[in-house]
């Protein structure tokens, strides 16, 4: 087991230096010729581009470090505004808008880093192994054809080999490297992903600051969309309902002027009438199911997501697994999300099959979305820079409010799998 | 008909009073909360409930749950249920034990009186009398996955009022067809359907119940 986790981590090591010594090497060297060439314009076209490509590097690191070493890196890039103009302007907007983004900077310091200090520290690990290997094969007979081709004694680390006494030495030291590469690789492989950390992760007082943004900026999001929400919903009161009962009324009283003289025409009249009010309770249904479901505030929202599915043209399969119930906002807000993913799929995904997971875990609710349609679904910064994905965006915008997350696994030709975490309390 | 009803809105409670009575119904007792329906269920007998969704104290879906508690106790209970709004969550829970004798409908059908009382006469005599809205839910949503069990689309509309609860003269009325067509009609679907050939007026239920389920 030790061996085994030893050796993945010299393999890991080897790869990570070698992602060092060759992306990160590539990738700065084009970040600092693409933002010498600002002065003279053509580096704010090339500018957004190779950033991009320095993000996909770090959040790919990220990842790694997730998946090997089980250290979270947060990402923290700004958020583009949704209104980013197209063509050369919105090209200088963009730039402008990645240079004053502090992570871009945090980028740049870990590509100088990963050039050069990084994948020292990573190498070791494969280092240990191939050395200490070395030192046993040495000992085993290789000094003997190696010293004779040397003409004199071969230096083994710091152990000078010229007859089977040095190469028995040799020998030791070799199993003591590969004692410590058993018990330190993976130690090294988290040094290496500690140093990345270090580097990339905002320090407390940026954080704190990004943190202040983007409250700020989510509590502006917040307010639109609510008053945008109010006025959507005064105009269909005002339009729809209002004004069908105020026509029923009317009916109703010139009812009762013809019911002497012509009560014929009364009856058509009161026919109307009750026509007119159960249109006006199906617009009250539907704006009340817009607002806030009846399923989600009777049931809460595994069963409002059960009934959502239940109403979907396509078959989707609902898993929930909720100790409790959230507050309500937050129960509203992971059903609306829900609710415009699913659409999406159904939409944009051209699958045939869908299916949800609702859970909570570490104080976070989880919601994963898959479907098995064609994929190629983006969100997120890749997605706000082509100005596609906006649907995606909008939730994204609507989970930021309460801290959530979305993230969009979604290559071309499927699947498509969305997840949204909210940090909550259950009650 | 002794009926026990249960609506927490004072308005709506006493129009259907109204309604009732003047239909010939007898009214044991008309209650505004969960536990009152309870224990007027347990302790009166009724030969059908008429009942609201959401009730007081929690104002979620407690009358639901009260009627659902009542048919564990008593199986075939006859329960209609009414709401401001129709869930295929609902509607399965309701059919789900297969007992028959009961209806979910949306509470703007008291606005045709004579359905209404109709509805709830099938459900009183064990039959069922789902919201033609969540058959419509079904069948929209059946019309873009696959045709379900290979049903014509005759039969489909025959199970259309067939889930709604209605009879065979009420569907040979409907499709202006003779009974003996929509007969032949009902025996392919449940053969269709695969439920076996059997005297038991639930065999209606279960094909509502298959309906509900096959998705």
């Amino acid at each position: 087991m030790r061996v085994r986790r030893a050796a993945v981590a010299g393999a890991q090591g080897l790869a990570l230096a070698l992602m060092g010594l060759t992306g990160s090497v590539v990738l700065l060297s084009l970040t600092l010729v693409s933002l010498a060439l600002i002065p003279i314009g053509l580096g704010v076209f090339t500018t957004p581009a190779v950033l991009r490509l320095v993000r996909t590097h770090a959040l790919h690191r990220r990842a790694l470090a997730e998946r090997w070493q089980g250290i979270r890196i947060p990402v923290s890039y700004r958020p583009f505004p949704h209104d980013v103009r197209g063509g050369p302007t919105g090209q200088v907007e963009r730039c402008t808008l990645m240079l004053k983004d502090p992570a871009t900077w945090r980028d740049v310091r870990w590509l100088l880093v990963d050039a050069t200090g990084a994948p020292v520290v990573a190498m070791l690990a494969p280092a240990l192994v191939v050395e200490g290997v070395f030192g046993l094969l040495l000992a085993g007979g290789l000094w003997k054809p190696i010293v004779r081709a040397e003409g004199g004694a071969y230096w083994y680390t710091f152990v000078p080999v010229e007859n089977g006494t040095g190469a028995g030495f040799a020998g030791l030291v070799g199993l003591a490297l590969l004692a410590v590469a058993l018990w330190w690789n993976p130690a090294l492989i988290g040094a290496h992903f500690r140093l990345t950390a270090a580097v990339l992760r905002p320090d407390r007082e940026t954080e704190l600051v990004e943190r202040i943004d983007r409250l700020t900026e989510t509590r502006h999001t917040a307010l639109d969309t609510s008053a945008a929400e109010l006025r959507r919903i005064e105009r269909d009161l005002h339009d729809g309902a209002q004004a069908r009962l105020v026509a029923v009324g009317m009916s109703l009283g010139t009812v009762e002027a013809l019911l002497e003289k012509d009560p014929a025409q009364a009856r058509k009249l009161l026919a109307m009438a009750r026509e007119s009010s159960a249109e006006a309770l199906t617009e009250l249904r539907d704006l009340v199911r817009g607002i806030h479901p009846p399923v989600l505030a009777e049931r809460g929202l595994g069963d409002a997501v059960r009934a959502l599915a239940l109403r979907l043209p396509v078959g989707c399969e609902v898993d929930v697994e909720l100790p409790g119930r959230a507050a309500a906002p937050v129960e509203s807000a992971a059903y609306f999300a829900v609710s415009e993913v699913l659409t999406n799929a159904v939409r944009h995904g051209g699958g045939d099959r869908i299916w949800v997971d609702v859970s909570y875990a570490d104080g976070a609710l989880r919601i994963a979305v898959t479907d098995n349609g064609r994929g190629g679904a983006v969100a997120g910064p890749a997605a706000r820079a082509d100005g596609s994905g906006t649907g995606l965006s909008g939730v994204e915008r609507r989970l930021g409010t309460f801290d959530g997350v979305l993230a969009v696994s979604s290559p071309v030709g499927g699947p498509t799998m969305v997840t949204m975490e909210i940090p909550c309390a259950l009650s | 008909m002794r009926v026990v009803l249960a609506e927490d809105l004072f308005l709506l409670r006493d129009g259907l009073v109204r309604l009732l009575e003047a239909y010939g119904c007898e009214i044991l007792a008309a209650v505004e909360s969960g536990p009152e329906l309870s224990r007027a269920l347990a302790e009166l007998e009724p030969d059908v409930a008429v009942v609201d969704v959401r009730l007081p104290p929690s104002h979620t879906d407690e009358g639901l749950q009260c009627a659902l508690t009542a048919r564990r106790a008593r199986p075939g209970l006859p329960v209609l249920v009414l709401s401001q709004h129709v869930e295929q969550l609902y509607a399965r829970e309701l059919l789900a034990d297969g007992a028959g004798g009961v209806g979910y409908l949306l509470k703007d059908r008291v606005f045709d009186a004579e359905q209404f009382i109709d509805a709830v006469r099938r459900v009183a005599a064990g039959g069922t009398a789902m919201d033609p809205q969540v058959i419509s839910q079904l069948l929209t949503r059946r019309s873009q996955d696959r045709p379900m069990g290979g049903l014509t689309p005759r039969e489909r509309e025959v199970m259309e009022l067939m889930a709604q609860g209605r009879s065979n003269a009420a569907i040979a009325d409907r499709l202006v067809v003779t009974e003996r067509a929509v007969a032949k009609h009902t025996s392919n679907i449940f053969a269709k359907l695969g439920l076996p050939v059997s005297e038991d007026d639930n065999r209606r239920v279960l094909a509502v119940l298959a309906y509900l389920d096959h998705g």
